[in-house]
């Protein structure tokens, strides 16, 4: 292997960290807004075009 | 809304945020799945593939940063075509669709600002310089941030919407200076040698594995984009239903 090995580790390195927090932020951002929606749900508050069906 | 009320018989259909949930929620695990595929195969193709006879092993870094930089000028891309959609024809999914776009281009952007960097210091001696295709990238990313900043600043969504939309398409003035800053001014950054008339100048050896990189990194673009729209729907549906709970309150 190359000299240059490093700068190959770090950038792949790098394209992992980004998308990882791309999609962890994608993903955690969905989980915490469906429980909220679910909690609105069961507290009984709908929306008024929803007329009583799911969200 | 019914199964039969929920069907998509035309684009415009996808204007309804409900239809859009609905339908998203159905191609995401199919996004998901492709994506997971194309980076399996391109990653492989990306480490067996043989190094170049100049740039060495650093070859590698171009497989990542291409893509990068290909989708940091889509994403910007995307948010135009959907301001568009905002000022014109008032599309209720368009600022939905420009604000998504906004975090997951920015995070493409600084990828492709950090692999160039990576890649230039072992080629070109320095991690970084003001040349033309360099300093508009970075303008690109400080744009991707302002706009980020400007729709958390602001409390009124469809003020923020308009704002938003008519800076990004005042902005997508630097999309073309990009492209071109190789052609028009003399840039330590080489020209164009995928995307150019004449054809690709890169040996099929290191062109596959560069175009089943950005297919895998543009099916990556998208899921996140359609993931994150569905979830910014959901988070209006759910500031709509809170304010509707505290009329409701405040009226008992």
């Amino acid at each position: 292997m190359s000299a240059h090995l490093a700068y190959v580790a770090a950038s792949y390195g790098a394209a992992l960290i980004i998308s990882a927090g791309l999609i962890g932020w994608v993903v955690l951002d969905a989980r915490a807004r469906r429980r909220e929606l679910k909690a609105l749900e069961d507290a009984g508050i709908r929306r008024r075009s929803a007329g009583g069906g799911a969200p | 809304m019914s199964d039969r009320s929920l069907a998509i018989r035309s684009f415009t259909d996808l204007a309804n945020p409900t239809r859009f949930v609905a339908l998203a929620g159905r191609l995401l695990p199919w996004l998901a799945g492709l994506t997971a595929v194309l980076f399996a195969v391109g990653l492989t193709l990306c480490f067996t593939t043989a190094a170049d006879y100049q740039q060495g092993e650093t070859v590698r870094i171009m497989y990542i940063h291409v893509p990068a930089a290909w989708l940091s000028m889509m994403g910007y891309s995307v948010m135009a075509a959907s301001a568009l959609g905002t000022l014109v024809w008032r599309h209720p999914l368009a600022d939905v669709a420009a604000k998504c776009a906004a975090p997951i281009g920015a995070g493409f952007t600084a990828l492709a600002l950090i692999t160039g960097s990576l890649w230039g210091k072992p080629m070109w001696g320095t991690w970084w310089v003001w040349d033309a295709r360099l300093t508009s990238v970075f303008i690109l990313f400080l744009m991707y941030l302002g706009l980020i900043a400007l729709n958390r600043a602001m409390d009124d969504a469809g003020r923020a919407a308009k704002v938003s939309a008519v800076l990004i398409l005042v902005g997508f003035v630097n999309i073309p200076i990009i492209k071109f800053s190789v052609d028009w001014w003399n840039t330590l950054h080489q020209p164009a040698s995928v995307l150019r008339l004449g054809g690709s100048a890169i040996d099929p050896e290191f062109l596959r594995p560069l175009l089943v990189m950005a297919l895998a990194f543009t099916c990556l673009f998208f899921t996140l984009h359609l993931a994150a729209m569905r979830t910014e729907i959901w988070r209006r549906r759910i500031a709509a239903m809170r304010r509707q709970a505290a009329r409701g309150a405040a009226s008992a």
